[in-house]
């Protein structure tokens, strides 16, 4: 699942953080047949999906379309590296699960449509019915998302070791400032 | 790691920019060089800045470029899209508030990001490169480390020139021996992803070794970094060289005088050292390659020209057999069909892959005395103005025109279609660019991926085509022609 198909180009021209469920799953979701189509389905706040989630392009659009949608976890063996940071960074929960476990989800999903997937991130666990599976996720993220905090809030209670990193660096590395004729 | 017999290129990077070790629980912070910003993941990164009431803290290590929605024609004119010209309004706004340097649609120093920072010298060996842009890893072969982030992570560097990230593990890419004439870093990159996959390369930073590598040009080191994601790594790397220094050596941005020799003197030592080993390697024969092209719906669904497209049945793995065929659904290709066979509508040439001028003077060596095939387009879109002007320099617009191609403003164009250059649905291309993902190009439009040279080939013949299928009597050959058939490594 590439982010193209997440969200194609086109619906990025936004200059906001809202308003991209629009473009969420475009091209699928001109297909009735398409999950997300299906009623009990279309209301998910939960999304089971295969291998390789969110690969390709940078875009942090795709983690907010799916929010916009109304997703608010997606579980998959695996996400692209950019997309899980992405998607901790907004408090949209990234829960990788095995290959089974997932395909047991589905199982469960299409034989009981509407069937209730609770997430729990205090125990990194998932349930739905009476399957219960771990999931792996990042112990720092884990911890932000469960305290709700601001990165660059984090980051500026080192404000003095940036200071003093960059006042060693070498005076020859490149500024962007214009150089004259040049 | 603590036992290690010294430390790969990308572990020097990283230690050298370590502002605080994060002790376990903690990522490391790690120190951001050069900051490159564009239209469609920026906004909402200043909007932040602007609600915390957060400057920008090093905006002379930041630089902005207008790429993704630019027009490609009539740039004189105020972009036709409304919300593509907000969004290009939006930058210029911002840029201006927080006093960042900005290369507006027109300007001599515009065009795509990732071709911007390395001619003007801003790209150096050894440096941190960020950008909100996944195609960021082009600035790998400067032995910089350089990798797409997300918005979140656009703000966190324009607030604080820094990030928190966990160290990456390594990967040896090791091409060696040879590459047979026509063939290219294209295929080279294409390559290594058929064989590793668009998954193999994730949490891995790839360094790019060996005899095949160390031989390319800046250039072409760049086509294959560039492409590094496509494999699912961040980055990709290759250590700098005599031929990194030439490179650097007369751009604007580059240290002069006695700085030059004291940054040459500490870029000589970013190597792998010897005894150093990478968390896991691959090898390629760069011999054995031909020229590449893709077949399916991702990058790493590629082979050999000289095949034909595979048949899904015999795939063994169900994963791999179930995206094939989806692909191929998708794709409208039937199994066993020659690659020579299928026929396109649109050739692009040009993006940050290969969108620059060593490209533009492959493909316009193919073309010469050639004619692009009735019912055929071709877009020519330099990667941004410098090139445009270097090949008008060279005459090569002509040989453009003269084939028939249209020469056009420099942007990231059809590469993914934020502008009007897109595919039409069920649309067929041959394209220079990195992805081949459904509707990447223009909805229900089908891409393959090819090197610059296949490329124009393509446009001639009207078939996905080599430069060797132009020459005289080719076509006779080509006929009974699936007794070549290479194998891919």
């Amino acid at each position: 699942m590439d982010t193209d198909q997440i969200i194609p180009a086109v619906y990025l021209k936004r200059v906001s953080r809202t308003g991209f469920e629009d473009g969420l799953f475009a091209a699928w979701r001109a297909d009735e047949h398409f999950v997300l189509n299906q009623k009990p389905y279309a209301a998910g706040s939960v999304l089971v999906a295969g291998q390789d989630f969110g690969t390709g392009s940078s875009r942090e659009h795709a983690v907010w379309a799916l929010m916009n949608y109304g997703f608010r976890v997606v579980i998959s063996p695996r996400f692209a590296d950019i997309f899980r940071g992405n998607a901790g960074k907004q408090g949209l929960l990234a829960a990788e699960c095995t290959q089974s476990d997932v395909e047991q989800l589905w199982k469960i999903l299409e034989n009981e449509p509407g069937t209730e997937v609770s997430v729990d991130l205090e125990e990194k666990v998932v349930r739905a019915k009476d399957f219960q599976a771990p999931f792996g996720i990042d112990d720092y993220t884990r911890w932000r998302l469960l305290e709700g905090l601001d990165d660059i809030a984090l980051t500026l209670r080192y404000a003095t070791d940036i200071d003093t990193f960059e006042s060693g660096r070498p005076v020859w590395k490149p500024k962007t400032t214009p150089i004259a004729g040049g | 790691m603590a036992t290690k017999q010294g430390r790969t290129l990308p572990e020097k990077v990283w230690d050298a920019h370590v502002v605080r070790h994060g002790d376990g629980a903690e990522p490391d912070l790690l120190y951001i060089d050069l900051h490159l910003v564009h239209e469609v993941t920026s906004p909402q990164a200043f909007d932040g800045l602007r609600l915390d009431g957060r400057p920008v803290r090093r905006p002379d290590l930041t630089i902005a470029t207008e790429d993704h929605n630019v027009p490609t024609v009539d740039i004189e004119l105020p972009i036709a899209d409304p919300v593509s010209r907000t969004q290009v309004d939006t930058l210029r706004r911002n840029c201006e508030e927080f006093g960042v340097r900005l290369h507006p649609m027109g300007d001599a120093e515009q065009g795509i990001v990732h071709v911007v920072g390395p001619q003007l010298g801003l790209t150096q060996p050894g440096m941190t490169v960020v950008c909100g842009d996944s195609h960021t890893s082009t600035h790998g072969a400067f032995g910089a480390l350089a990798f797409g982030i997300g918005t979140s992570e656009v703000e966190h560097v324009l607030a604080t020139q820094t990030l928190p990230l966990r160290p990456f593990k390594t990967m040896a890419i090791n091409v060696d021996g040879e590459l047979r004439p026509g063939v290219t870093a294209k295929d080279i990159i294409l390559a290594v992803i058929a064989k590793i996959g668009t998954g193999g390369g994730q949490g891995y930073v790839l360094e790019y070794r060996g005899t095949a590598i160390e031989s390319l040009s800046m250039e072409a080191r760049m086509t294959i970094c560039n492409m590094s994601i496509e494999a699912g790594a961040r980055a990709g790397m290759v250590a700098p060289d005599d031929v990194t220094f030439d490179y650097l050596a007369s751009r604007p941005h580059a240290p002069s005088g006695a700085d030059w020799d004291t940054a040459v003197a500490e870029w000589r030592a970013l190597r792998t050292d010897s005894g150093a080993s990478f968390d896991a390697e691959v090898h390629i024969d760069a011999s054995s390659l031909t020229p590449f092209v893709t077949w399916g719906t991702n990058p790493g669904q590629g082979l050999p020209l000289a095949e034909s497209v595979p048949d899904p049945e015999a795939i063994a793995d169900e994963g791999a057999r179930f995206a094939a065929e989806k692909a191929l659904s998708y794709m409208d290709l039937q199994p066993g069909t020659p690659l020579r066979e299928i026929a396109v509508d649109t050739v692009f040439l040009g993006s940050c892959t290969n969108g620059r001028i060593e490209d533009l003077r492959a493909a316009a060596g193919v073309l010469r005395g050639h004619q692009v095939a009735d019912g055929v387009r071709m877009l020519v879109v330099p990667g941004s103005m410098r090139v445009r002007q270097a090949a008008e320099a060279e005459g090569l617009h002509q040989v453009f025109q003269e084939a028939g191609a249209e020469w056009r403003q420099a942007g990231c164009s059809m590469c993914l279609g934020m502008n009007p250059d897109q595919l039409a649905p069920g649309e067929r291309s041959a394209s220079t660019s990195n992805r081949n993902f459904e509707g990447r190009q223009g909805k229900g439009g089908r891409t393959h991926l090819v090197s610059p040279l296949v490329a124009a080939a393509t446009a001639v013949r009207g078939k996905l085509s080599s430069p060797e299928d132009l020459l005289a009597g080719a076509e006779s050959q080509l006929a009974g022609a699936s007794a070549g058939v290479e194998d891919a490594d």
